[in-house]
């Protein structure tokens, strides 16, 4: 493993000594880069034409997330992706690619409205998380995040979802539920930014390249944990070097993937994608159940605590407190 | 390490370690017995301490009705996570503490009669973070509320979704929100009630997807952690973001309720929050023309005559023997109309030492909705 991916990290020369750490931290920055296509310009490779359509029918357009219908080989699709800018000036328009509520609700007007025609729909995500500011809570983000993946895992279409860069948290999620999950080679996926992981677990954002590889982010993680299906090699140093044979490689694996879930009923592929979440997570079940809910006390219990020597054994009323001398609270008189 | 050896002598410091809590929310020291009865509520100030699963599963359920499923359900550690310390060691350390397996007890009860499938999150266990246990638990009292037509009803407690299960934990968001999509498809109500805290993942999925939403007063509710929110945004946040009070302003949560009033408030919603009639061939009985002038006929004679409308359900046997939701009840009136206002901090205090185990008026209540 670290091995392959010492094999495909370029940035470093081949025979310095890179860790595991290193070379997870690279692909997140590979993930991150500024230069690396995004869906509009993926599809601007792969489709014969775009329309892109705006608004939530609610509150406004969110530049963050672009929809609309494309053509791919033929096939006429409906696509919905983030959309981070190429630019500092871009940027602050698409805010980052980090989308509002009313960006989740577009996408789920334009998802619905595929439905309804039949169209199939193809994602794009690439996002560092949806937007944490007042205006997002104000208007909902979590419930748009959550509405999105509902509506996802019932519409009677296929759904491809591709990771193409960031897929963090549920802003990603809520774009990302598919009948097959594709994801390009430096992509990432992950609960909660590096970042925010280092700074809770280890309190420290310093430690995010750890928190990167502890959370196995990376597109052969995710493969290997069967979140993601299928990942797409990237040209060269990363998507960024070359967008077009990006453009051109990840094409004929869409055009396949919708070709194969063209062919099975609607039926079918809402509830082999039901099947493929309802699978997912690692537990077991454990013959002997501890006592989970603490049974009610009764009064034997109580007299029982009432004659434990050890109760009464003198001590500090109140652990750690300095006001042990102070009468007692209030109510108690 | 040395190895060391339980002491059976009584140890001089001992004592009784949960005699005395102090409120951080007015300081004052409660004596615990007190809390206890006042359901952990600061008698002072009104303040909402957190609830374990079990004293929760207590205050909102029929006494003993509770029977707890796939209590034996357990995180295994997918990644192999290791931070400060490994993960299946933090759990075994959670498990200790609390007693329970995971943050999630699941089970089926009775609500003043009427059955209810109920998940109930414990924050005590790792914040209550989701992993695949929580969102295992989640689904299948959803499953098993669509199966035996029965409401759902999910308390939340939780700071989301859990780190060191890494993008699996990410993918019960999907799990949960596919089956809660089910439960509605299939016209099964889903009551979500929202403690302190609900936040990330658990707020992003099945918390925020009640049919109705209940919260209790100044929980901390919302979607990123007010640090990430601080962190990235350089921006002042307003008063009272992300408490319940500020989204029931905002209009995601329909009632924010006093613990006191809770389950009497649950109570009264589920009288309309009950599933579906499926007519014989299971399908759900939706197939009626959109104005049926006998039914209509018959339901203004029932409410003209009110001798002959259906009785009030008998209840704890029989789940299917749940009333049609049109029932001729004039529902919308009497719901709001039956439920005090959250009383205020003041009132609280007024009565601390003889708390009823549960509320005169939710004893009564059934009488007074069918006039």
């Amino acid at each position: 493993m670290v091995d392959r991916l010492l094999g495909r990290n370029r940035e470093a020369p081949p025979d310095a000594p890179v860790d595991a750490r290193t070379a997870v931290w690279n692909r997140v920055q590979l993930a991150r880069n500024i230069r690396r296509p995004r869906t509009l310009e993926l599809l601007g490779g792969m489709a014969d034409e775009i329309i892109e359509l705006h608004g939530d029918r609610g509150f406004g357009d969110d530049a963050a997330i672009v929809a609309g219908f494309a053509r791919l080989d033929g096939h006429r699709i409906a696509f919905v992706g983030q959309q981070k800018g190429a630019d500092t000036e871009e940027n602050i328009r698409r805010n980052f690619g980090m989308p509002h509520p009313e960006g989740y609700r577009k996408a789920m007007r334009v998802m619905e409205l595929a439905e309804r025609l039949g169209l199939p729909i193809v994602t794009f995500v690439d996002v560092p998380g949806a937007h944490p500011g007042p205006e997002s809570e104000e208007r909902g983000i979590a419930d748009a995040i959550a509405r999105s993946v509902g509506l996802m895992s019932r519409l009677r279409t296929p759904i491809v979802a591709v990771i193409t860069g960031e897929g963090g948290s549920g802003g990603a999620l809520a774009i990302a539920v598919g009948d097959v999950v594709i994801a390009l080679e430096n992509a990432v996926y992950s609960v909660i930014s590096p970042e925010g992981c280092a700074s809770i677990l280890w309190r420290t954002a310093d430690e995010a390249a750890t928190a990167a590889l502890a959370m196995r982010m990376t597109a052969d993680d995710q493969l290997a944990l069967g979140v993601v299906d299928i990942v797409v090699p990237e040209p060269g140093e990363g998507a960024h070097a070359d967008p077009e044979e990006m453009a051109r490689r990840l094409r004929p694996v869409i055009v396949g993937e919708l070709e194969r879930l063209g062919r099975m009923t609607p039926d079918e592929l809402v509830d082999a994608r039901y099947r493929r979440y309802r699978v997912l997570g690692a537990y077991t079940e454990v013959a002997a159940p501890a006592a989970a809910v603490p049974p009610t006390r009764g009064l034997g219990d109580r007299l029982r605590e009432l004659l434990d020597p050890t109760r009464w054994s003198g001590g500090n009323p109140i652990p750690g407190s300095s006001r042990r001398d102070e009468p007692p609270a209030r109510e108690e008189v | 390490m040395p190895i060391k050896l339980p002491s059976f002598r009584p140890r001089k410091d001992a004592y009784p370690p949960d005699l005395w809590t102090k409120c951080p929310s007015c300081s004052e020291m409660l004596f615990n017995k007190q809390l206890d009865k006042a359901d952990r509520v600061c008698p002072t100030c009104g303040h909402h301490f957190r609830l374990s699963a079990g004293a929760r599963l207590e205050s909102l359920l029929d006494r003993d009705s509770f029977r707890e499923l796939d209590a034996g359900l357990q995180s295994l550690d997918p990644l192999g996570f290791v931070d400060q310390k490994p993960y299946p060691d933090r759990i075994a350390a959670a498990q200790l503490a609390t007693g329970l397996r995971d943050a999630a007890v699941r089970g089926v009860g009775t609500i003043e009669g009427r059955p209810v499938s109920i998940c109930v999150m414990d924050f005590g266990f790792m914040g209550g973070s989701m992993g695949a246990v929580v969102g295992e638990k989640v689904t299948r009292a959803a499953e098993q509320a669509l199966v035996a037509r029965m409401p759902l009803i999910v308390v939340s407690a939780s700071g989301g979704a859990r780190m060191q299960e890494g993008t699996l934990a990410l993918m019960q968001l999907a799990k949960t929100c596919a089956a809660l999509e089910r439960l509605r498809a299939a016209r099964v109500p889903y009551l979500s009630i929202m403690s302190d805290p609900t936040t990330g993942g658990v707020f992003a999925s099945y918390a925020v997807l009640g049919d109705v939403n209940l919260a209790e007063p100044n929980a901390l509710i919302g979607f990123a952690g007010a640090r990430v929110t601080a962190g990235t945004i350089a921006q002042e946040l307003p008063a009272g973001f992300q408490r319940a009070e500020f989204l029931y302003e905002h209009g995601f949560i329909d009632r924010v309720v006093h613990r006191r009033e809770l389950r009497h408030e649950v109570a009264l919603l589920l009288r309309y929050l009950a599933p579906a009639v499926l007519d014989t061939n299971g399908t759900t009985a939706e197939a009626r023309p959109a104005f049926d002038p006998i039914g209509f006929l018959s339901s203004l004679a029932e409410r003209v005559v009110p001798d002959l409308a259906p009785a009030e359900p008998p209840a704890p046997a029989e789940p299917m023997a749940a009333p049609e939701p049109a029932a001729p009840a004039e529902p919308a009136e009497s719901a709001t109309a039956a439920m005090p206002e959250p009383a205020t901090a003041r009132t609280d205090a007024g009565d601390p030492a003889e708390p009823e185990p549960e509320p005169v008026s939710a004893r009564r209540a059934p009488e007074a909705s069918d006039g």
